[in-house]
Formats: C-alpha cells, structure tokens, sequence
C-alpha cells in the first residue's frame, strides 16, 4: 500500500500543477499591484504645467477625495483615455495630472488637442516623482482618499468599466466611512 | 490556393492520424494482425502530407503572400531569402507546425528502422505517437491555423520577422531543439507502449536507447547554440538568464540525460527498469509543460510566443490528459519503483541510481524556481520574481555533489567494487586535482580566488577521472577495444568538465566596464588599448544605423572590430550587434549603448577569459553523444528478433 | 601557450580609465556594489532583463537613482528598500527569505535529503526482494 502511495506521488503532484496552471491562466504575470497602497502620498513639489511659478505639491491633493492620473504627450494609449478622463471630470470628480518625463510645449498641445480634464498639473521632468509612486508606465491613475493615502493604482487605460468595477466601489466605502 | 492547399494537407494528415490510431489499436482488439501493420501504411502517408502542409506555408513565405496573415506578420517583403525560409518558423502557427512536421518525421523514422523490433510493442509505439500527433495537429486546427487569410489592401511590406531573430543562429537553434524535444515522445512512446503490453522485453533498452541518444544529442545541440547565440546577438555579454524558457529546454535536458544513464543500466544489467520507464515518461513531459509555458502567457518571458489564453487552456487538456494518463499508467503498472535487487553501495549501478538522483533533485529545484511567481501569485500571496540571482545560488551547490560522483563513477565497475580499488586508482587523480588549479591560479595569476578554485578542483576532477578510465581501458584492451560507444562517454564527460572549466573561469576571471567614449578616444581594459577609431552611418538591406571601428592592441597585437547599433526599418526597433573579438582564451566583446548628445556614445566593453571552452565543451557533449549512437552494436545484422532471455514483469 | 599564460595573466587586471565610466564610483567596493544591485533587480518595462542590460526609460532613470544612492554610501539593504518600498518585492530578481519563500529557499535542500533517504533505502534492500 505504501509503494502503491509512493508510485501515485508523481501523479498527485502533477495534478496540483495543473491545478496551479489552470488558475494562472486568468491571471497577468507583468501586472503590478502598486507596493504603495495605504501608504501617503511621497512629498514632492512640481512646478505646475503651463504655469512654472505655481507650484503643485501632495498637500494639494489633501481635503478631498481625488484621482491623480500619470500621462504623457508620447504615450500612445493615454489618448485613449481622455475621453472618459473629460467626462469623469465634467461629473465632478477631481483629477490631478503628472505629466511624466514630458517636453512642456508638446504636453501644452496635447491637451489643446486632446481635451483638459486635470485640476493642476505636475511637470514630473525627470521622472523622479513617478519612481516615489512606483510608476513603471504610462497611463497610471491613482486614487487618493482625503488624507492623502494611495487606496489604489490602476496601471492601464482608464475605461468606463474599470472605473466602474474598481474605483466607484472604493469611493463608495470612503465616503461611507466618513 | 497554396495556403488551402496547405491546409488540406493538414486535414488528410490528420485523417490518417486517425486511421493510425484506431486500425491498428482494433486490430489489437480484434486479435486481427494485418490491420495491426496498416500502421505501416498510415505513417508514411501522415508524413507525406505534413511535409507537403509545411512546404505550402513556406511558399506562401517565399511568395510575399500577406493575405496569409501569419506571413504578413512574421515576414517583409525586403526580408533576405534565407530569412524568409526562417521565418516560418518564426511565431506561433509556424513554430507548431514545424513541430508537428518534426514528430511526423520521427515516426517516420521509427517506423523505417524498426523492421526487427518486437512487434507488439513496435505498433504500440506508433499507436502512441500518432495519438500525439492527433493531439497537436488538432491544436493547430482549432487554434493556430497558420493559413488563416486576412482580405485588407494594405500598403505595408509586412510586420517583418523580429531583428533579433535575423540571426544564422536562427537556421539551427529551433529545428535542433525541436528535434530534442519532440525525439523525446519516441523514448515516451516507447515507455507507454511497455506499460500498456504489460512487460518489458531485454531488447526494450537495447531499441529504446538510440533514439533517446538522439533526441539527447539534438537538444545538446539546440541549448548550446541558443546559448552562443543569446551570448553574441543580445549584446550584454551573457549566455544563460534562467529565463522561463531556457529553463523548459534545460529540465528536458537534464532528465534525459538522467534517462540515457538509466537506460546504460537498463540495457547492460536489467535494471532501474521503473525508474527508466519514469524518467521517459517525464522527460517528454517536461517538453510538454514547457511547451505550455512559453504558449500560455502564464510568464513573462524573452521567447514567449503571443500569448493567449485559449491556447494555453487547449495545452493544458492536452498536458492532463497525456501526463495525467500516462503517470496514472505507471502508477498502475509499475509494481515497484524504489525496490532494487541486490544493490551494492559501491558500484557503478548504485552510482548511476544516485546520478539520477542528483539530477532529478536538480530539475525539481529548476522546476519549483520557475513556476514559483505563478504559485504565489494563485494562492493570492502577491508577485514575486524569481531570477538569475536564486537559480546561480542553488544550481551551483546542488552541482557539486554530482561533479564529485561523476569522478567516481566513470571508475566504478558493475555489480560490485571496493573502496582499495578506488582508492588505488583515484588516489592520484585527486590529489592531481587539488594541486593543480591551486597551482595555476598561484602561479599565473598570483591570487587565490576560492570560487575559481573550487570550481576548477571539480572540473579537474572528472577530466582526469575520464582521461585515467580511458587509459585503463587503452592499457587492457588496446586501441581495437575501445568501443565508438565507450569513446563516446569519455567524450562527453570531458567536454562537461570544459564547460565547468569555461563557466568558472569566465564568471570569476571576467572584466565589465561602462564608459562614455568618443572617435579618437582610447581606454586600457583589460591589459589591452582599446582605441574607438571612427563611426559611420550605415544602411542594410531592412536596417540602417551606426557602425563603429574600434582597434584592440596590445604588444603588437591588433585587431579590428565593428560593433554596430541597427534601426530596422519596419517598426523602428532598435538593437545592438556587438562585435567580439574571438580567440580560444579569451573573448573581448564590445556593444554600442546609446548615443549621448555630441559624439560620443556609451560603450561596454566585457572580458571573457575561455568562455568559449562553455560551448566547445558543449559541442564534446554532443559529439560524444553522436559516438555512442552510431555505435555499430546497435545496427549489427541478424540480431534475434524475440529475446526471450529475461522478462520483467512489471 | 604563450596566449594560454597571457589570457590568465591578463584576466586579473582590472583597469579602466575611470574618467570615461558612464557612472564613476570612488572606489572598487561602490563599483562592485553598484554592479551587482543591478543586475539583481528587474526592469519593470522589459520585465526579463535586469537594471543592467534594459534600455529602457524606467530603467535608465532607476539606474541613476542607485547610482546617486550608491554614491551617497547607502548600504545594500537601503537600496534594497527604497526599490521595494515602491515597486514592491516583484522588483528583485532574488527573492527575499520570508515566509512566503521558505519553500523556495529551502526546498532544493529539502529535496536533496529527500533523495538521497530513497537512495539509501534502495541501497539497504537486498536479497530476497525479487522483481516479480
């Protein structure tokens, strides 16, 4: 009987391996969840897009609950996006703008382009800003709770479904926990 | 009307897929033993229309047909002829079918070379292999049709195949490797058809052993050129990342070497016959799961194929069925596993039953390493990288224990041997293997690097281990007595001792450096002048870029190389050609970086002291295996048909 | 022969114009440290290369970012930190030993004693067990 458990044992591994595989098919191996959830904004200062003597800085996201979104002229996808950034902003949610590793007059026109859904914007130059949220590409959108807490990073284009799926739920509970 | 032709090939060879499976398995019902040999029939004609499906799909190639999408993926029109006949093989679709053409022709092979097998188990064997072939041809039906069209005008010249790939590497490295893996399914193949008769005839070793040699041979032959490859096209002087799916090429690798050891014991003093059976059984497995690795997405990875999930759900039916069936046969046929008769501590069949388990704790090690992230990340515990740095940390260790047995058990005799006779015959060998090294390294290079040592110690080991076996061996039977097949072993041990050689060497003894240069500059690297002569744009048939001249001297020494940095046209992708300066001692090896403003560029330059021993050694492994195959023993006329002498029942 | 002992000879002698370095340390103790933090850290953008060999723009700015640290005279385990404090452990290629990797760390031993107790019993069974 124990030789007969002991000639099973590579099949019962197996099957567990499969188990494993089976699971994993659901899953992506290159997304990140962010390591900064819970935790505080990282302080910076930034001059602001357009405007360089103004100044946007973590506290500024403080008081209520926003979104912070990581964009670029460069980056193709964030195009996709903007759309549903606009209208987010027309029903009245926050959004603050990174402008990651950017040239300033190619950032300007995008948005002429493309539409400004953004409160303020950060010029994130040299991308120093981005590495402290644990940015590793674009677009990002983070939501900021009113103390300032990262509470959850989408890395991806930010869609109606996602945004419904993901981030309402979690508005919902912090304004429920007020 | 190629690419239907193309596809309809496909399906007729699927259809005598079929009829090569269920004839003859009636046959075996019915007791009827003409439809039994239809499988003759079957084998060649499945063949036939495989080679004719691939053939189409290379002539869309050749032809520039886009409305084949996988062509207008994988191709340009301005991509050279050579690679066009590459490129087939180039993504997924491709890559499967020359797959299944691969394990077609084995069959083939199988099927003209076996006339004097035992013949139940010879159309088992085929019953297997075609149950395989059915399995992967419909995976390329149902979801990777490489002849599926796509009706767009477009004006592209095509997605062209991928600048890393336009590389002669790419002419050998994957038909080698699948000729490896797939040559595993006959030694598979071989092992169900034992389990499913019942018993293993004597002559099962004897039959089972050449083509696992060759499927072995292949795979050395693959992984060492994938290594020089990666070593000269990526441009950061490395030859192994432990990347997902180098490692599902090294774990099928490493238990068929298991299994060619086994099979010696197998074939010499009938035994290890469960082991053998098991080790065949995952062997091939290990191809399989491989397989699903790199086609699933399940992990990131440089080779991974486009990934999709449907796909990876279809291999992974297919794994649970073959592997899950095959390993529930085992289970239920093989009566005992670990139960050896009359096994002595010191002989060469309990060093072999070692061996194999050094190795098979190797592969498990390798296995665990590779899938872990995926564990972790299923039990919903985060996402954890497992790299270069963990594989070196345990792979390294669990060598050593193997390296100092194979010194030993290239000496030891069968049945029985003694620690006198060892001692008197090793003794020398193992003082000669510690003093050397240190005196080399003492001597030349007036430091004592502990890592280099050890490593050379080990290496020193098993060259003069084999060399002394060969000269005992020289000593009693003279140059007629030794066997292509003993030659053969001595070969390949010793070319495992030049890699060990060539890893240590050039891991511990190599030299990187980072440095901003411009034309006319020159720095000392390495006790050479490197001058960065001058650099010119420069324009290929589907690339255009940079290259730079540099000169390497030293003592009247010169020579020139020409690294280069290439824009290929389609896609704007980058990628860095470095430029090696090649000799057997030492390799210096210079990429272009990125340009920096003005003129100047960021070069890196690597020392690599006898790196090429890695992939000479690699080539001794090879070469030695080839001996051992085509060992006239093997081929000898008038060998009897049915052994009867020993029956194991299992 | 000659090239044999020239090659050795040579192997050893580590000089470079450090003036040139693209990232120039102090000393060969920052340099080694530098050197081997990158290539245990992965590039989140070409996740299959480490900070070493990506050319990546996320790599390149994290490669500066250590580089800066390295300068400073952080130790390892800072460095460590600062990745993992924003990326998460997912950024080192050589996982740390926590619970989670136990089995990982230990497991190769823990099979090796696994087989060398199946080879040893197989060594202790001998006459009388036939293979039936």
């Amino acid at each position: 009987m124990k030789v007969l458990a002991l000639r099973l044992m590579p099949l019962f591994l197996f099957i567990i391996l499969i188990g494993f595989f089976w699971y994993s098919l659901s899953l992506d191996p290159k997304k990140l969840p962010s390591a900064k959830l819970g935790k505080p904004l990282p302080n910076f200062v930034l001059p602001v897009l357009g405007n360089p003597n103004l100044k946007l800085s973590q506290n500024d996201l403080n008081g209520k609950i926003s979104i912070l979104n990581v964009w670029a002229s460069w980056c193709s996808s964030c195009v996709d996006e903007q759309i549903f950034l606009l209208h987010l902003a027309r029903i009245g949610v926050t959004i603050y703008g990174l402008n990651y590793k950017d040239n300033q007059d190619d950032a300007i026109n995008w948005l002429s382009s493309w539409g400004n859904p953004y409160k303020l914007i950060g010029s994130d130059l040299d991308g120093k800003v981005a590495i402290d949220l644990g940015v590793y590409g674009a677009p990002e959108t983070f939501l900021i709770d009113k103390f300032g807490t990262i509470r959850f990073r989408y890395a991806g284009v930010l869609t109606s479904k996602i945004w419904q799926q993901e981030f309402m739920p979690r508005i919902n509970e912090m304004e429920h926990n007020l | 009307m190629i690419a239907e032709i193309g596809l309809f090939a496909l399906l007729l060879a699927l259809l005598f897929a079929f009829m090569l499976v269920i004839v003859p398995t009636l046959g075996i019902i019915f007791n009827k033993e003409d439809w039994q040999a239809s499988v003759k029939i079957y084998v060649p004609l499945q063949f036939f229309f495989v080679a004719l499906a691939y053939l189409a799909l290379t002539v869309c190639f050749l032809t520039d047909d886009f409305t084949v999408s996988y062509v207008l993926m994988n191709s340009s029109k301005s991509l050279p002829l050579f690679y066009k006949i590459c490129a087939v093989w180039g993504g997924h679709e491709g890559s499967m079918l020359l797959w299944v053409f691969i394990l077609t022709l084995w069959m083939f092979a199988v099927n003209l070379f076996s006339k004097n097998l035992f013949f139940p188990l010879k159309i088992r064997v085929l019953i297997v292999l075609g149950l395989l072939s059915i399995g992967f041809i419909l995976f390329i039906i149902i979801t990777s049709n490489p002849y599926s069209r796509q009706f767009e005008i477009l004006q592209t010249v095509g997605r062209d195949l991928n600048p890393l790939l336009q590389d002669p590497g790419f002419l050998f490295h994957p038909p080698m490797l699948y000729m490896g893996y797939v040559g595993f399914s006959v030694a598979f193949s071989f092992a169900i058809a034992a389990l499913w008769l019942g018993r293993v005839e004597s002559s099962w070793a004897k039959w089972t052993r050449p083509w696992t040699l060759a499927a072995w041979c292949f795979l050395t032959a693959g992984i060492t050129l994938g290594s020089w490859w990666a070593y000269r096209e990526l441009g950061w002087g490395g030859w192994w990342f432990w990347d997902p799916v180098e490692n599902a090429s090294f774990m099928p690798w490493i238990v068929g070497t298991a299994l060619i050891h086994s099979l010696a014991v197998a074939e010499k003093r009938e035994q290890f016959i469960a082991w053998t059976l098991l080790l065949a059984i995952t062997a091939f497995s290990l191809s399989l799961v491989g397989t699903f690795l790199v086609r699933s997405g399940v992990l990131t990875s440089v080779h991974a194929f486009a990934v999709d999930p449907e796909r990876g759900l279809y291999i992974l039916i297919f794994l649970l069925v073959v592997i899950g069936g095959s390993l529930g046969l085992f289970a239920l046929r093989a009566k005992s596993v670990v139960r050896v008769k009359n096994l002595n501590l010191i002989s060469r069949e309990a060093a072999l039953l070692l061996n194999n388990v050094f190795l098979m704790v190797i592969m498990l090690t390798i296995l665990m390493g590779t899938v872990y992230p995926l564990i972790i990340d299923g039990l919903g515990l985060g996402k954890l990288s497992v790299g270069a740095p963990y594989f070196n940390a345990v792979f390294i260790p669990l060598m050593i224990p193997l390296l100092i047995l194979m010194g030993f058990g290239v000496q030891l005799n069968w049945q029985r041997d003694g620690f006198k006779r060892l001692y008197s015959v090793l003794g020398l060998v193992g003082l000669l293997s510690l003093f050397i090294p240190a005196l080399l390294e003492i001597i030349i290079t007036k430091s004592f690097n502990l890592n280099v040592y050890l490593g050379l110690v080990l290496a020193f080991w098993v060259l003069l281990s084999t060399l002394k076996t060969l000269l005992i061996r020289l000593k009693i039977s003279g140059f007629m007595g030794i066997s292509l097949a003993y030659l053969g072993m001595v070969i390949a041990h010793l070319g495992l001792s030049l890699t060990v050689i060539g890893i240590t060497l050039s891991s511990g003894y190599g030299i990187e450096s980072d440095v901003k240069m411009s034309p006319g500059e020159h720095i000392f690297f390495a006790g050479f002048d490197i001058r960065f002569v001058s650099e010119s744009s420069l324009t290929g048939a589907n690339y255009h870029g940079n290259r730079a001249h540099f000169m390497i001297s030293s003592n009247g020494y010169e020579k020139s190389i020409f690294p280069e940095k290439r824009i290929y046209n389609v896609g704007n992708i980058p990628m860095t050609e470095s430029a090696i300066d090649v000799s057997l001692f030492r390799d210096i090896y210079v990429a272009l970086g990125e340009p920096i403003n003005d003129d100047s560029w960021s070069v890196r330059f690597y020392y690599k002291p006898f790196v090429r021993f890695i992939w000479g050694g690699g080539f001794f492994i090879f070469f030695g295996g080839f001996l051992a195959l085509v060992d006239s023993r093997y081929y000898l006329k008038g060998r009897k048909k049915n052994k009867l002498t020993f029956k194991a029942k299992i | 022969m000659k090239q044999l002992i020239l090659a050795i000879l040579l192997s050893f002698v580590h000089l470079t114009a450090s003036a040139n370095a693209t990232y120039p340390l102090d000393s060969a103790k920052q340099e080694a440290q530098f050197h081997h933090l990158l290539h245990d850290l992965r590039c989140l953008v070409c996740q299959n290369q480490d900070l070493a060999d990506s050319n990546a723009g996320l790599a390149k700015d994290l490669r500066n970012e250590i580089y800066n640290l390295v300068k400073e005279g952080k130790s390892d385990k800072e460095i460590i930190d600062y990745a993992t404090e924003r990326y998460g452990d997912f950024i080192l290629f050589k996982p740390p030993v926590k619970t989670i990797t136990y089995l990982l760390w230990f497991g190769p031993g823990l099979f090796l004693v696994l087989g060398l107790f199946i080879f040893w019993r197989s060594c202790l069974i001998r006459k009388g067990q036939i293979d039936e």
